[in-house]
């Protein structure tokens, strides 16, 4: 039956884009940004495409439980994972938009590569091995260990589903512009290309197939960006300092592009994002969640120790990246958009055409860069990693915000535990299928919203709710359901609502004045998560009841677990 | 029968002890991140002049730019560190409590 789905979503991915490709063939006049369509990249793109539905065949013929499909049966290695989570975190905002940062201001975008970096040894330290340890399939089951599972299942549930549906919007806006540059697809087509190939991969293939995707693409992302970065230093004899004094002779900021700029405003900014940053990935989800893919707290641990080898790696990559794209990409006319007043060109005082910025906009320095140092096939693989990234990114969101209705809500709220392994796999696809819609029904809502702010409400929701409910139940023997949940609450209330009347929302989404935004910092973590920790604390001080007296007995033996892993669930191979 | 052998692994002091030796290490092991991040980005909100200065004379790389890669290097070596001592003496102790506590 699973083979007959998957040869009509073929079929109807192929009735997506091939009349995307028509329109995007014929003249495009209206559109700066839309290139002429990009049939290397696209072969490229198809190439993946046709491994990534072939693993996701293998992938069904594995995929039989609720267990399979959440956890890949807890079978995948610390080394594999480690490279998954790699796959799972970079994303096309960091590939795209922090070599671009570097390309438009040079050092901030350091600063903001090594903020992405800081939240994997917070994971490493305090999380991994007890997540791994305590849970099963999602976080929640972290969390809800010891304490009363309907109210702390329905909060986790929630705060996941929240995080993953702003992650979500951003991604799918970002999709959408992105392949609309790339590939000369009509925005549209791109999203639902997107909808599509992921509803496939993790309808068919659940968690295994979303594991090799995530692996596949981290491959490709690091091998590109390492050939890339190599190309460049070797122009400069393999001596940072070389391109570095070239790139301050041509970039038009000069000298100040090797000091911090406008990034970090004032110190309060620069804390709460950090800690937003530090915090938030100890709390996204889909992050969370591949922690239960590996059979062990060692391998756990090593996962981590790999995720953030390649992530740092990668990171410093994007900085070499972005220094050399101002050297070879900005001082080439083909790059660069010709700037235009009033529908004509202008020239300067000597005839010479002036330029505006780079072709397809700021997020286009490691795109170009590809094919200044590669050529045009170099450039198509380049823009089938970019697609491959929003794929492997978005396929993760959408597996857990399953999770999070079928095993959180469904079978262990709505059910009381109850469901058997087939309902619950059933109502995870069927959530699949629905989140699918719904990513695609977003995606094509927000085109023309700002959605700049979304990737940092998830983070600072996922520090301010999801973290410290995580942190505390495990940590704090005191720790009850009530202090628990209500500080979850006020996490996520704040966070949100900080965010709404914050510059980023209130002025830049709601078009209010400019200087009227009461919250005047770039994060509300520092205030929302503090506010979370210290609710928690209180309210679970302050409770007799007779649930929070059983819950804090039960903290030796869940200490016992986590600490040692001692009656932690073992992967459930066939 | 979990519950009991959870109360072996609970009255074995070599329990008490991994617990205390691996929690002070992470604990400590975080500690160091966040100065190492926090110290940086202060230095970025106070001091933007220093970051910007260069590195010798007639050079074009700023001090900002090793400091900042040796962060990622840090962050990259420090949990690097932990996962190894952790999966090595870490391990080892705990399968000895494991294995005393399934024993008995």
């Amino acid at each position: 039956m699973n083979n007959h789905i998957l040869r009509i979503s073929l079929a109807l991915l192929i009735g997506i884009i091939i009349p995307g490709l028509a329109m995007a063939a014929g003249p495009d006049l209206g559109q700066t940004a839309k290139q002429s369509t990009n049939w290397v990249a696209i072969a490229m793109f198809g190439g993946f495409v046709a491994i990534t539905l072939f693993i996701t065949k293998w992938a069904a013929s594995k995929t039989r439980s609720a267990a399979d499909f959440y956890t890949a049966g807890g079978g995948i290695t610390g080394f594999q994972n480690g490279l998954a989570i790699a796959g799972d975190y970079m994303s096309a905002a960091s590939f795209l938009g922090i070599s671009g940062l570097v390309y438009v201001s040079g050092f901030d975008g350091l600063i903001f590569s090594i903020g992405w970096l800081v939240g994997w040894p917070v994971i490493t330290f305090l999380m991994a091995e007890r997540l791994r340890n305590l849970g099963k399939f999602t976080f929640a089951d972290v969390a809800s260990y010891r304490f009363a599972q309907t109210p702390t299942r329905i909060f986790a549930a929630a705060g996941s589903l929240v995080v993953v549906a702003f992650y979500m919007i951003a991604q799918m806006v970002g999709a959408g512009q992105l392949i609309k540059v790339l590939f000369g697809l009509e925005y549209q087509f791109a999203v639902m290309i997107v909808g599509v190939l992921m509803m496939c991969y993790v309808l068919f293939g659940g968690m295994t197939a979303t594991t090799w995707v995530q692996i596949i693409k981290a491959c490709m992302l690091l091998t590109g960006a390492t050939f890339m970065a190599l190309a460049v230093l070797y122009q400069f004899h393999f001596s940072p300092e070389a391109l570095f004094t070239k790139a301050v002779e041509v970039h038009s900021k000069h000298g100040a592009i090797m000091a911090p700029g406008g990034l970090i405003k004032d110190p309060v900014s620069a804390i709460s994002v950090g800690m937003a940053l530090m915090f938030g990935t100890a709390g996204l989800p889909h992050i969370l969640m591949r922690f239960f893919t590996v059979p062990s707290a060692r391998e756990a641990r090593k996962s981590v120790g790999w995720a953030t080898t390649w992530i740092g790696y990668f990171y410093i990559l994007t900085f070499i990246i972005g220094f050399g794209a101002i050297v070879l990409v900005s001082t080439d006319p083909n790059y660069l958009a010709v700037k235009m007043v009033d529908g004509k060109q202008v020239f300067d005082a000597a005839g010479a055409p002036l330029y505006d910025g780079l072709k397809g906009g700021g997020n286009m320095a490691a795109i170009h860069l590809a094919n200044a140092v590669g050529g045009n096939v170099f450039l198509g693989f380049i823009s089938a990693v970019a697609f491959a990234t929003i794929l492997a990114v978005v396929a993760g969101l959408t597996l857990s915000g399953a999770s999070a209705v079928s095993h959180d809500l469904y079978a262990t709220v709505f059910k009381k535990g109850m469901a058997d392994s087939a309902t619950e796999l059933r109502v995870s696809k069927i959530t699949t299928i629905c989140l699918g819609i719904v990513a695609v029904i977003l995606g094509i809502a927000f085109e023309k919203e700002n959605v700049a702010y979304m990737v940092m409400l998830a983070f600072a929701i996922a520090c301010s709710a999801n973290f410290p409910i995580l942190f505390m139940s495990v940590l704090w023997k005191d720790c009850t359901t009530r202090g628990a949940v209500a500080g979850g609450v006020v996490g996520l209330v704040s966070s949100v609502g900080l965010t709404i009347v914050s510059a980023s929302v209130w002025e830049a989404v709601l078009h209010n004045p400019k200087g009227s935004a009461l919250f005047p910092y770039s994060s509300p973590a520092l205030f929302s998560m503090t506010a979370a920790f210290l609710t928690i604390y209180l309210v679970s001080k302050f409770d007799n009841s007779k649930q929070a007296q059983l819950e804090r007995s039960l903290f030796p033996a869940q200490k016992v677990r986590s600490e040692t892993g001692l009656g932690a669930v073992k992967s459930s191979g066939h | 029968m979990i519950n009991d052998v959870a109360a072996r692994v609970e009255a074995n002091p070599k329990y008490h002890k991994l617990v205390s030796i691996r929690s002070r290490y992470s604990i400590i092991m975080t500690i160091c991140i966040m100065v190492v991040y926090y110290g940086y980005i202060l230095l970025i909100a106070f001091n933007k002049e220093w970051l910007g200065t260069k590195l010798g004379e007639g050079m074009t790389t700023s001090v900002g730019i090793p400091l900042g890669v040796g962060v990622i290097v840090t962050t990259i070596i420090l949990t690097n560190i932990y996962v190894r001592r952790a999966n090595t003496e870490f391990d080892e102790l705990n399968n000895q409590i494991i294995k005393e506590a399934n024993q008995k």
